[in-house]
């Protein structure tokens, strides 16, 4: 090999691995739901047909909870959720269950047995959970009326009380 | 000979063809669960118990009890979770890579492999060791004498 090629192969491995590390950066800061702003996403609904689209619930307070029918922590706090809904949605606040990793007849089987009545969006391949900084179900993120996430991010079964004051913060913000 | 074999080739064929058309048209259970991934954990659903897992049992035993083939129930299971829930990306649009990938990195291996050995076998060739400048022409009575010497050993 000549001096000239063995450069160029240096030249190019080394273009390679900053190519590689510069994608690595990009997918941990665009990949990790640590962003101030939710990305915005159309899924289809499960509780009436038709999509949704996350910026058409601009201005008011949004509540996404990732919730999955296999799930049993899902199963304890599904009718609080549903308790709040009815609290605060002549208020200005939506809650937005997003089914993920799950098929849509088990999720409607889901939403019947527990009486839910706030829209539910189908992620079956759980896409949503990456941006949003989900690592499991169920999980709950608040979205300001301004299109900005709230600092308090509840993992695991949320408790109506914690819920209610995330709530009445935002609200205010 | 050549009658027999080609009745070996077709006869292998059938064998083959046989089950797979068979498994496509009434797929079980246990071959699908390794053809489609639990995507909690990550795995092939046989590799799996959790409950997502089992749920996903579940809807594959639904579906084989409706009658769906196998293509069907691949079909559905996309449909229902995305393509991340095949084990094998589909062979069309840019999952294609993932299959031509290796191949052509082991033709590309072989090529390199071979350019190598090539140079190695042919490139190796000692040079002829120069006379030292100004070393005198050998005596001939000198040669014939080392010739004859050599020409013992030889005998």
């Amino acid at each position: 090999m000549t001096v000239g090629a063995k450069r160029a192969a240096q030249a190019l491995a080394v273009a390679l691995v900053a190519a590689l590390l510069g994608l690595l950066v990009w997918k941990v800061a665009h990949g990790s739901g640590k962003t101030s702003e939710p990305e915005n996403f159309t899924l289809s609904r499960l509780d009436q047909p038709g999509k949704l689209e996350l910026a058409s619930l601009r201005g008011k307070v949004v509540v996404l909870n990732f919730w999955a029918s296999w799930c049993v922590p899902c199963k304890e706090e599904a009718p609080e959720i549903e308790k709040l809904w009815q609290q605060f949605r002549s208020r200005g606040v939506v809650v937005v269950g997003v089914d993920s990793k799950d098929a849509t007849e088990d999720a409607r089987s889901f939403m019947r047995r527990y009486g839910i009545t706030y829209p539910v969006v189908h992620d079956g391949g759980g896409d949503l959970w990456g941006p949003y900084g989900v690592t499991g179900v169920p999980e709950t993120r608040l979205i300001s009326r301004t299109g900005k996430f709230a600092p308090t991010q509840f993992a695991g079964a949320v408790k109506a009380a914690d819920l209610r004051a995330g709530i009445e913060q935002a609200l205010r913000t | 000979m050549r009658a027999a074999a080609a009745v070996l080739v077709v006869t292998v064929a059938l064998l083959v063809a046989v089950p797979a058309r068979a498994s496509e048209k009434h797929p079980t259970l246990a071959e699908l669960e390794g053809e489609v991934m639990c995507l909690v954990c990550a795995t092939t659903l046989d590799q799996s118990h959790s409950p997502f897992a089992e749920r996903e049992r579940a809807l594959i035993r639904r579906l084989i009890a409706a009658g769906y083939t196998k293509s069907q129930i691949k079909d559905r299971l996309v449909a229902e979770y995305g393509e991340e829930i095949l084990a094998a990306p589909p062979q069309h649009g840019f999952n294609l890579i993932a299959w031509v990938l290796p191949i052509v990195g082991v033709i590309a291996a072989g090529v390199v492999l071979g350019w190598l050995a090539w140079r190695w076998s042919h490139g190796r060739k000692e040079p002829p060791t120069p006379k030292p400048p100004g070393a005198p022409p050998l005596d001939p009575e000198l040669e014939r004498q080392l010739d004859a010497e050599l020409a013992r050993f030889d005998g």
